[in-house]
């Protein structure tokens, strides 16, 4: 009975849509022609490997992107280092193109058009920054770092960094998620927040595209009946804290109903010396980062 | 007068064989007129240009963007005040439904809120319930080239038509009662950089603008425009030409691409009949070489004659910058018994003190944390260290390319004499990143990043003495923000934050006495109204328009 009813309720409507139904068709293959030849356009970089056009992308990178991915594009606060050949959101010509045309759905990354990145670049302006990240590029696989499998010992055992930290969907949520890290951080970059995590956290997070920052501050607080907590900012503004404790709790507070608020940018997170993490077993976790963000690796 | 006049403009000629009917129609729209001019005066909604000169006698109304000519963004309102802002409420909320910055400050005149937002839009509501009676979108060109997102600072008021400065380089007259377009100026070619973001300042009959663009090696100048008809009565160039003293503060043909851009309103001192504006970087904006020289008058206070666009005099805050230091920040007007002031927070970090009616510095002081001048010349002027320019490593400088304040408006309050800013604590590195000019591309010549300072930036509402340039107190955002400030005779003050927050103090403290969490930053100047005997503040943050008041 449903069926039929779907079935009268479709057929008037069609007979009657007939003429703008092939009309929208012809549209509609006018934009898949427009479309097709769009991609094709820009499948490949036309400046693969051309030293000059580098160049000039570096400019461009500098004024449009090094703010949030650094000078030499090898990371800032808050965009990832783009030299890592293994990039989170695609590896291919086509695919950065399209990350930095479009920007990412869901991330700080904004579309290279007007009042998005910088003051917007032009096709030809984004396959020179695009020409200009190749030549940057490192290669550092989890095979030449270490050994992924006993760093996934490591991780999960006793150096115990799952206890806080999350790698697919396996672990605590105290600390960043670190999935993707690998994909998105240099080698040294992970080896500077293993050594020395508050010097990252004291780094900060640049402001002017923020929106909702978490940079794991630490956090202190002593309620009105005297409850002691401590753990790790989730939000905050000058007259609320939204805050997770070491249990993983969440609470929401306003400061001034607060007994007592202290906040450092001391991080949580011991710092890993050569004794506690000799070297070998630091590239071992690392080589385990690098892994799991590798496609299926990880696991 | 000015509606009677454009109705006749714009009816069209009657056809012959209808005069018969047109006359008898005519005459019957004319009884019901004098009819209705009976209980309601005709003029009753019209803004002359002497009630924008008297502003200060209707302060349920905002006519301007400022709220008045000398730029206090200062509400002689006080129903709501220090013993009651505790139990402010919000009364209405318009939405844009638009994304971007909502950097507008709305007017209002006689229970009707006229505003913008983004994208150009404009709109116009009843002030008393938020509702929309009209609704305006510019139709933008795929290739404008706005710098800094799509913003629309506000409009401006006189008679029965309300004006836009539009991204596309556009000046346009709406009716007030209708939103219709009555003119469209073209002011200069959109894909070369030429923009407009700010809200246009009416003295007299004429329309005052000044453009933006200094990313893109524009050549800067400051515009007026017929407000009957759109016909441009004069162009200031704030790069002079050649034969034009000044010129020779710019190297070879620099000049041409020198930006020098307008972009914040100006404001108008009557008993001179002086309008004073402000200019922004040189272009490219972080990078001197290849324009040696003071690089006249960017970064510069001007006195105009409004009725010609005469320069009388000029003060240069910066020279020749390469930080991007644009003085792009309202010019308030204080006079202090017999002495006529302009100050401004400038964007380079110093507080200046002008006598505005020569010209003369009276005094610099640092408001926040500078670091790209050490030395002051002879007038006290600070002057660049030249160790503070970018270098290819880079070099870091304080405040940063965004500046210790920027476009927010600041508020003078004359009742506790205090000049209160928004200020930004944030230093940058400095790199230089050679960009050739190409017409419409980006042209500022370096990069900027974050600083490895261990203190993340912050920020402040600070309330400062503009006769000893002393703070007299500060209240610490939780970070920089984008919200600019209004005074009241309520003694409030009122700002907003990154984090949401609108947020009121009191004027001679600093002690918060309340604040709202409107969702999303607070990116504008807020201002206040009163209708029914009840005063409203208002401020844009997120996509919504918000109106608070009184329960």
């Amino acid at each position: 009975m449903f069926a039929s009813r779907r079935d009268n309720f479709l057929k008037l409507p069609r007979e009657r849509q007939k003429r703008p139904v092939i009309a929208a068709g012809v549209i509609v293959l006018a934009l898949l022609c427009a479309g097709g030849l769009r991609m094709q356009a820009q499948e490949k970089n036309p400046y693969a490997g051309d030293a000059k056009v580098a160049k000039l992308g570096e400019y461009q990178f500098r004024s449009n992107c090094a703010f949030c991915h650094g000078l030499g594009a090898r990371g800032g606060g808050r965009g990832p280092d783009l030299t890592r050949a293994q990039k989170h959101h695609g590896n291919t010509d086509a695919e950065l193109f399209r990350n930095i045309h479009d920007g990412i759905a869901g991330t700080a990354m904004p579309a290279a058009t007007n009042g998005g990145i910088g003051v917007g670049m032009s096709d030809e302006e984004i396959w020179q920054v695009v020409t200009y990240i190749r030549s940057v590029e490192k290669k550092a696989t989890a095979a030449e770092t270490g050994d992924a499998a006993h760093g996934k010992e490591l991780f999960y055992g006793p150096v115990g960094c799952w206890t806080c930290h999350m790698v697919n969907g396996k672990g605590g949520r105290l600390g960043p998620e670190l999935t993707s890290t690998g994909a998105s951080r240099s080698v040294e970059y992970l080896t500077d927040s293993l050594r020395n995590p508050s010097k990252r956290l004291a780094e900060g997070i640049s402001e002017p595209l923020k929106d909702f920052s978490q940079e794991y501050e630490t956090v202190t607080v002593v309620t009105s009946d005297g409850t002691k907590l401590q753990g790790v900012v989730l939000n905050e503004d000058s007259f609320t804290v939204q805050m997770l404790d070491t249990r993983e709790q969440l609470h929401a507070f306003e400061k001034n109903k607060l007994r007592s608020y202290v906040k450092t940018r001391e991080s949580l997170m011991p710092a890993y010396d050569a004794k506690a993490l000799p070297e070998k077993e630091l590239k071992d976790l690392i080589a385990f980062l690098l892994a799991a963000s590798e496609k299926g690796g990880g696991q | 007068m000015l509606a009677g006049a454009r109705g006749k403009k714009n009816r069209r000629p009657a056809p012959l064989e209808t005069t018969v009917l047109g006359t008898a129609k005519l005459l019957g729209v004319a009884a019901l007129a004098a009819a209705l001019s009976l209980s309601a005066p005709p003029a009753s909604g019209q803004v002359t240009a002497e009630r924008l000169l008297n502003s200060s006698k209707e302060p349920q109304n905002w006519l301007m963007y400022s709220g008045d000519y000398a730029g206090h963004r200062f509400s002689a309102l006080d129903q709501i005040n220090a013993a009651n802002a505790a139990t402010l409420v919000p009364k209405w909320a318009y939405q844009t439904m638009a994304g971007g910055k909502f950097e507008a400050t709305p007017l209002v005149v006689d229970g009707i809120l006229y505003g913008t937002g983004q994208d150009d839009r404009a709109y116009a509501l009843d002030a008393r319930s938020g509702r929309p009676i009209w609704q305006y979108q510019q139709t933008l060109p795929a290739d404008i080239r706005p710098c800094c997102g799509r913003v629309n600072r506000g409009l401006a008021i006189l008679g029965d038509k309300v004006f836009v400065a539009t991204l596309d380089a556009h000046v346009i007259a709406l009716d007030s009662k209708t939103g219709n377009v009555v003119w469209d100026a073209a002011a200069a070619e959109h894909a070369k950089g030429y923009s407009f973001t700010l809200a246009p300042l009416v003295i007299r009959n004429l329309v005052l603008v000044g453009i933006s663009g200094g990313e893109y090696g524009i050549r800067g100048f400051i515009d007026a425009y017929d407000a009957a008809t759109g016909a441009r009565k004069w162009r200031f160039y704030t790069i002079p030409g050649p034969g034009e003293p000044g010129h020779e503060s710019w190297e070879g043909d620099s000049w041409r691409i020198g930006g020098s851009p307008a972009w914040i309103t100006g404001t108008y001192d009557p008993a001179t009949n002086t309008t004073f504006w402000t200019t922004g970087n040189p272009s490219p904006s972080n990078r001197g070489e290849g324009r040696a020289g003071d690089n006249l008058y960017s970064n510069s206070l001007l006195a105009l004659d409004p009725d010609t666009g005469k320069l009388k005099w000029h003060f240069q805050f910066t020279q020749h910058d390469e930080h991007d230091y644009d003085a792009t920040q309202v010019p308030v007007m204080i006079d202090d018994g017999d002495r006529k002031w302009i100050a401004q927070a400038n964007r380079n970090g110093f507080f200046y003190v002008v006598d505005r009616t020569n010209g003369k510095l009276i005094s610099a002081t640092s408001y926040a944390k500078v670091s790209w001048s050490t030395s002051k010349d002879a007038t006290g002027r600070p002057v660049p260290d030249k160790a503070g320019a970018p270098t290819p490593e880079g070099n870091r400088v304080c405040p940063g390319a965004l500046g210790a304040t920027n476009w927010m408006s600041p508020t003078y309050d004359p009742q506790t004499k205090l000049f209160y800013v928004t200020a930004r604590e944030q230093c940058d590195i400095f790199a230089t990143a050679p960009q050739p000019y190409e017409a419409g591309h980006a042209y500022y010549g370096s990069a900027y990043f974050p600083n490895d300072d261990t203190q993340p930036f912050w920020g402040a509402l600070r309330a400062l003495d503009p006769a000893t340039g002393k703070l007299k107190w500060e209240w610490k955002h939780a970070s920089p923000t984008w919200a600019g400030v209004l005074s009241t005779a309520g003694g409030l003050v009122f700002t907003g934050d990154a984090e949401g927050n609108f947020i009121a103090l009191e004027a001679a403290s600093g002690k918060v006495l309340w604040h709202f969490q409107c969702g999303a930053s607070v990116f504008s100047s807020p201002m206040s109204f009163a209708i029914d005997g009840k005063q409203y503040v208002a401020v844009a943050a997120g996509s919504a328009l918000f109106t608070f008041g009184l329960p």
